[in-house]
């Protein structure tokens, strides 16, 4: 706390606007979660926080502690670039596994009833 | 530390925290397992972002690891969770 107290008033607040715009936008993605009806428009809600949520509040972080430490301190970088990298794999495989489970599941359902004709 | 990040860290934490309420209730509801993993996926987003806030307003470094171990793991786990869902297998 006590090198905290040495940031800037302007450096404070751009660190406040840049957490609550990041935290609204992950809100608002998570939010989607609840409010989409498919599965498939659904999958694209979280994306919102995972770019513009992580990429304004790790900004934030990137330049509270530069303020407070008095040096660039940039590491907060990893976690952007590892989360806008992952994400667009993980979501593609779940995707694919999503479709293939949905096709077996039509091809199970229009089975029953063909058997009885 | 000054009362407006005081204040905006507080706030944040917050809409974190309903960010997360609401993927809780996609995990519990979800009708179909992909549905579900997507929720988990985005949980553990909004837990890293929060653990980045947590860092903020404690002023200290330590908390960026934790969460970088989080994007990490989550990364696998939905990667795992995925595959299963695919092939009914993780390691085949």
């Amino acid at each position: 706390m006590n090198d905290a107290a040495q940031i800037s008033s302007l450096s404070a607040n751009v660190v406040a606007i840049l957490l609550i715009i990041g935290a609204t936008f992950t809100l608002v993605g998570s939010f989607g979660l609840i409010r989409l009806r498919n599965f498939y428009q659904r999958v694209h809600a979280p994306t919102l926080g995972t770019t513009l949520g992580t990429a304004c509040i790790a900004l934030a972080s990137m330049i509270y502690f530069s303020a407070a430490s008095g040096r660039m301190a940039v590491h907060e970088l990893l976690i952007v670039l590892f989360v806008t990298t992952t994400t667009p794999i993980s979501l593609m495989v779940l995707v694919r596994a999503a479709a293939l489970r949905d096709r077996a599941l039509e091809e199970t359902t229009s089975e029953a009833p063909g058997e009885g004709q | 530390m000054s009362p407006v990040l005081v204040w905006a860290v507080g706030v944040a934490q917050v809409l974190l925290g309903l960010a997360m309420a609401c993927a809780c209730f996609r995990i519990l509801r979800g009708p179909r397992a992909q549905d579900r993993v997507v929720a988990f996926d985005s949980l553990y987003v909004n837990a890293m972002l929060l653990l980045l806030v947590f860092g903020i307003g404690s002023g200290s470094a330590l908390y960026f690891e934790a969460a970088l171990i989080i994007a990490l793991l989550g990364f696998v786990s939905t990667v795992a969770l995925a595959k299963f869902l695919l092939r009914g297998e993780v390691i085949e």
